[in-house]
């Protein structure tokens, strides 16, 4: 497999150059796309971790039902671009804003870095076999068993959000 | 080979630009973006840390990340537009009459 | 011989690609020509023998448009949006399975399905590529700085949205009977006959889903009776009100490759695919072509026989009527399987 490492470096630089002009961009729009193609360049990456089934699920959900409903806000709301984006955060706040993401980014790289010098790799990194249709299948398994009272939770929790978007959105309920 | 470091550190950077986003941002959907930058970077830590176990359960749990990432985004927006409707403004600033 | 393989798939996809424009072109000669013929007219029949080459005569004359660009449009986003329509259009096919296992003559060791790329999350795939191309009609809205293309895009959002959910709920229907997720698995167990005479197509056992799905399809293609992101009346083009020459040509050409995709997973999830009497199995894709021509002259069929919906009946119906059926039919589905073991 030696169009796996070029791959994750292309996915990731696309990852990360479309993340960082979603957060640089003035116009809501432009964002909402840039960061459905990040999205998609992560879908491309769980695909190259062989979970085809959270590819899939990244793209129908995020990309096919959370974003568009973003773009329908944008668009409804007609957004105003941000008048002048960097020059309406005082200096001070601005500075410390990007100093803080800096630093962020550098601790969680040298805690990284650390953790990855010390530990023993778990499954061997590369172990787990490529069977997709097995890997939803197995997923179901777990997911329907192990996991099923989060199942249920979660449907409650959607539940809550519908009931409390419509209470919110609506003018007169 | 792509080890598990490869995910982890694009995760990091990711996330920290999630994190960049919401501190820095002066509009309410930007920064709900910026919030699902920062939920995807998560979910390749999880799905990059199943895959070296050799387990679903990452797969599972980003499952139950997207979901919540859905409700979220639904009760979110719902927000974005209400608070639109009163102020005519995206500015998270233009809503602090409570503080003072 | 890998490299044979290789490059009978890559002519395949050639092959596929070329096929998908050409039906398109094929789908505006025979909506024209029903159309006419519902209406009691004669349609197209200057440009060749029955006025054959009208498609090609169209394009001819689209290419040569000049192409406008309305001043306070967003110059990136009108560009990409017909670029991305188009794209999902054609991109949502790949994974379609059309005819059986073949060597083509022998001239490979392996078989192979007639499809461009064999997933095996093949429904889930086209359920994504599908759900992006509400973006290409959404941007080309927002875009053109119009209100109508704006309206248009707004409405075909929350259209697309809320019948992608029955939609998805009657996939998930096929796939506890099929028990895959790959197309070409959910159309090999179709094969075969019940009491030696009633194909064993998934529409038999069905029906409602069938109903539903075909429904849904009409939705997400934005086709009449639900064509309310370019209800001429009200909006006068919707979407792409503001585009021409080969921008409005792409439009053109994913709205009938969309029709030709939905057609072809309806063919795969509910009528066997290629599976037929009469032909060999290396013929099964005549049948593919019968099954999907069909549902094709349904769907111009519908769109000169019914009015539109009104906007909020068309929300009502989705959310209302078609969901909850949705959701009571894979129950009934999920049960039926559990009970009757089938």
């Amino acid at each position: 497999m030696g169009f796996e490492l070029p791959l994750f470096y292309v996915f990731a630089a696309v990852a990360v150059v479309t993340s960082a002009l979603v957060i640089g961009q003035r116009s809501p729009v432009y964002s909402v796309m840039l960061l459905i193609a990040s999205f998609a360049a992560l879908a491309g990456l769980y695909v190259l971790l062989d979970a085809p089934f959270v590819a899939v699920i990244q793209i129908i959900i995020y990309a096919g039902a959370i974003l568009v409903l973003f773009l329908f806000v944008v668009m409804l709301l007609n957004a105003p671009k941000e008048a002048a984006p960097w020059e309406r955060v005082a200096a001070g706040p601005r500075r410390a804003g990007a100093v803080l993401g800096v630093v962020l980014a550098g601790e969680l790289a040298w805690a990284l870095w650390h953790a990855a010098l010390s530990r023993e790799p778990a499954g061997g990194g590369q172990g787990m076999p490529a069977h997709a249709i097995d890997s939803v299948r197995a997923i179901g398994q777990v997911l329907y068993t192990d996991y099923a009272f989060a199942f249920e939770v979660t449907s409650l929790l959607i539940l809550v959000a519908m009931v409390g978007a419509v209470v919110l959105a609506k003018r007169r309920v | 080979m792509v080890s598990l470091n490869h995910y982890l550190f694009l995760s990091a950077i990711l996330f920290a630009i999630g994190t960049t986003g919401v501190f820095l941002r002066r509009n309410m959907i930007t920064v709900l973006l910026s919030i699902e930058i920062m939920l995807n970077a998560a979910n390749l830590t999880i799905v990059a840390f199943g895959r070296d176990w050799g387990a679903v359960d990452g797969q599972i749990i980003v499952f139950f990340v997207v979901t919540v990432a859905a409700a979220e985004a639904a009760v979110g927006l719902a927000i974005v537009i209400a608070l639109f409707r009163l102020r005519e403004s995206l500015d998270p600033d233009a809503f602090t009459s409570l503080k003072w | 011989m890998p490299s044979i393989t290789v490059i009978v798939q890559l002519g395949l996809v050639f092959a596929v690609f070329v096929l998908l424009l050409l039906s398109s072109a094929a789908m505006v000669y025979a909506e024209r020509k029903v159309a006419a013929f519902i209406q009691q007219r004669e349609g197209p029949n200057r440009v060749g023998p029955f006025g054959l080459l009208q498609p090609f005569a169209d394009v001819i004359k689209l290419m040569f448009k000049e192409e406008l660009r309305p001043g306070g449009a967003d110059t990136v986003l009108f560009l990409m949006a017909p670029v991305i329509s188009a794209t999902a259009a054609i991109a949502a096919f790949a994974v379609v399975p059309f005819g059986a296992k073949t060597t083509f003559f022998g001239l490979l060791d392996q078989p192979i399905t007639l499809q461009v790329a064999d997933v095996n999350v093949a429904v889930l795939v086209v359920f994504a590529i599908t759900s992006m191309s509400v973006y290409g009609i959404v941007l080309a809205g927002w875009s053109s700085n119009s209100k109508y293309s704006l309206l248009g895009g707004l409405r075909s959002a929350s259209q697309m949205i809320s019948y992608e959910l029955p939609y998805g709920l009657t996939l998930a229907s096929v796939l506890i009977l099929a028990n895959s997720l790959s197309l070409t698995d959910i159309v090999n167990r179709q094969e075969g006959y019940w009491l030696g005479f009633i194909p064993r197509w998934f529409v038999f056992v069905q029906p409602v889903g069938f109903l539903i799905f075909m429904i849904a399809g009409v939705a997400e293609t934005n086709r009449a009776p639900f064509d309310f992101p370019e209800a001429e009346q009200e909006l006068v083009a919707g979407y792409h009100t503001e585009y021409s020459s080969m921008a409005f040509a792409m439009f053109f050409l994913a709205e009938y490759i969309n029709m030709v995709t939905v057609s072809a997973v309806a063919t795969d999830l509910f009528l066997g695919g290629w599976h037929g009497p009469f032909l060999p199995a290396s013929l099964g894709w005549i049948w593919f072509l019968i099954k999907i021509s069909a549902l094709l002259f349904f769907y111009i069929w519908m769109r000169w026989t019914l009015p539109r919906y009104r906007y909020d009946q068309l929300m009502q119906f989705g959310w209302k009527i078609l969901l909850p059926l949705a959701v009571v039919n894979l129950l009934a589905t999920a049960a039926g399987v559990i009970l009757l073991g089938v």
